[in-house]
């Protein structure tokens, strides 16, 4: 689809031979952040930053780096901040369970006060004698139409 | 226990608004990025230098120079680049420093044909004791560069201590620069 491939920023020059080669590059661009745009991949980046990375990343996987020594090659010189999904470490712990305990923790609000409300509502009781000859009289009003 | 519970939404909304209003006014950058690089040795690099300049006339410059010939010193190191214009900003800031700052300023011209390079030092005047090209870009990916200018510390040792992202002014010189290499220069 179109809008698929507008998305993409690598230049046939710059893609290895090996086609295996070329989609694991393609694969660990796509995870690795452009410093100069921020929000988007490596991969999808026009910055003349993303296309030097692109071709050092190519580089180092021709050169027969795992993928995880490419990724690390390039951590160590510009941090985690690069990896578009953060590590899970103690620094990022709230980014990663915030929302989960932030879910908990308003579920259990919502059924402590649904729970109190409930409590809260006297049980229904049976009608006194006054209320029920009032309720006949509502009932047995002659209609006026 | 209840009474408590019902301020708590209004608290937390209060406290979203006095955190957005410090971010947003108390000079906040979300560009600024966190350096992976301080704390760790200098990347070895070996630079090039420009053709030397005709009809030159300023104070000797070394044209091209290395990582070890950065030891021993507390260096300024200034990635800058002819075609940057943050970096036209920041040179009478560096212009400014000279001998009296007594720290030795490099300059690495990032992404730069040697010509160019040569040609926006000729027309500013040139603050560098030494010169180096790095025309793949190589040595600034190497040092975590994202964008020029930057300016790094490097200690005696060669370890990187300090990174400036963006134009040097007046005021980061002397609030930030100057006492930062004071330190180090007090180091053994």
């Amino acid at each position: 689809m179109a809008w698929s491939v507008a998305a993409v920023a690598v230049e046939p020059s710059e893609m290895l031979k090996d086609p295996a080669l070329e989609a694991r590059a393609r694969a660990i661009g796509q995870e690795l952040r452009c410093l100069v745009c921020q929000n988007e991949s490596i991969d999808e980046s026009n910055a003349d930053l993303a296309h030097d990375l692109r071709v050092l990343l190519r580089r180092r996987i021709a050169a027969g780096d795992t993928d995880r020594q490419a990724i690390q090659f390039i951590v160590k010189r510009y941090g985690d901040f690069v990896l578009l999904k953060p590590p899970v470490e103690p620094a990022t712990w709230l980014l990663w369970f915030g929302p989960v305990v932030l879910l908990i923790v308003s579920a259990a609000g919502a059924m402590i006060f649904v729970r109190r409300r409930n409590r809260a509502t006297p049980e229904p009781t049976a009608l006194s004698p006054e209320e029920k000859r009032q309720l006949d009289e509502l009932l047995h009003e002659p209609d006026l139409e | 226990m209840g009474r408590v519970l019902v301020i708590v939404p209004l608290a937390l909304f209060v406290a979203l608004v006095v955190y957005f209003f410090v971010a947003m006014h108390g000079g906040y950058d979300p560009s600024a990025l966190p350096s992976a690089m301080v704390g760790k040795p200098v990347p070895a690099f070996d630079l090039p230098g420009p053709p030397a300049p005709p009809n030159y006339s300023g104070p000797p410059v070394k044209l091209g120079f290395s990582s070890r010939d950065m030891l021993g010193h507390v260096v300024l190191v200034n990635f800058f680049a002819s075609w940057c214009v943050p970096c036209r900003a920041e040179h009478p800031v560096l212009m400014g420093l000279g001998p009296s700052a007594g720290v030795p300023l490099v300059g690495i011209a990032y992404k730069d044909k040697p010509t160019d390079a040569v040609g926006f030092l000729q027309e500013y005047g040139n603050p560098y004791v030494a010169i180096g090209l790095d025309e793949s870009g190589r040595t600034g990916i190497d040092f975590g560069v994202y964008g020029v200018p930057e300016t790094y510390i490097v200690d005696k040792h060669g370890i990187i201590r300090v990174r400036h992202v963006g134009p040097l002014t007046a005021e980061s010189v002397a609030r930030e620069i100057l006492p930062a290499v004071r330190a180090l220069q007090a180091q053994p």
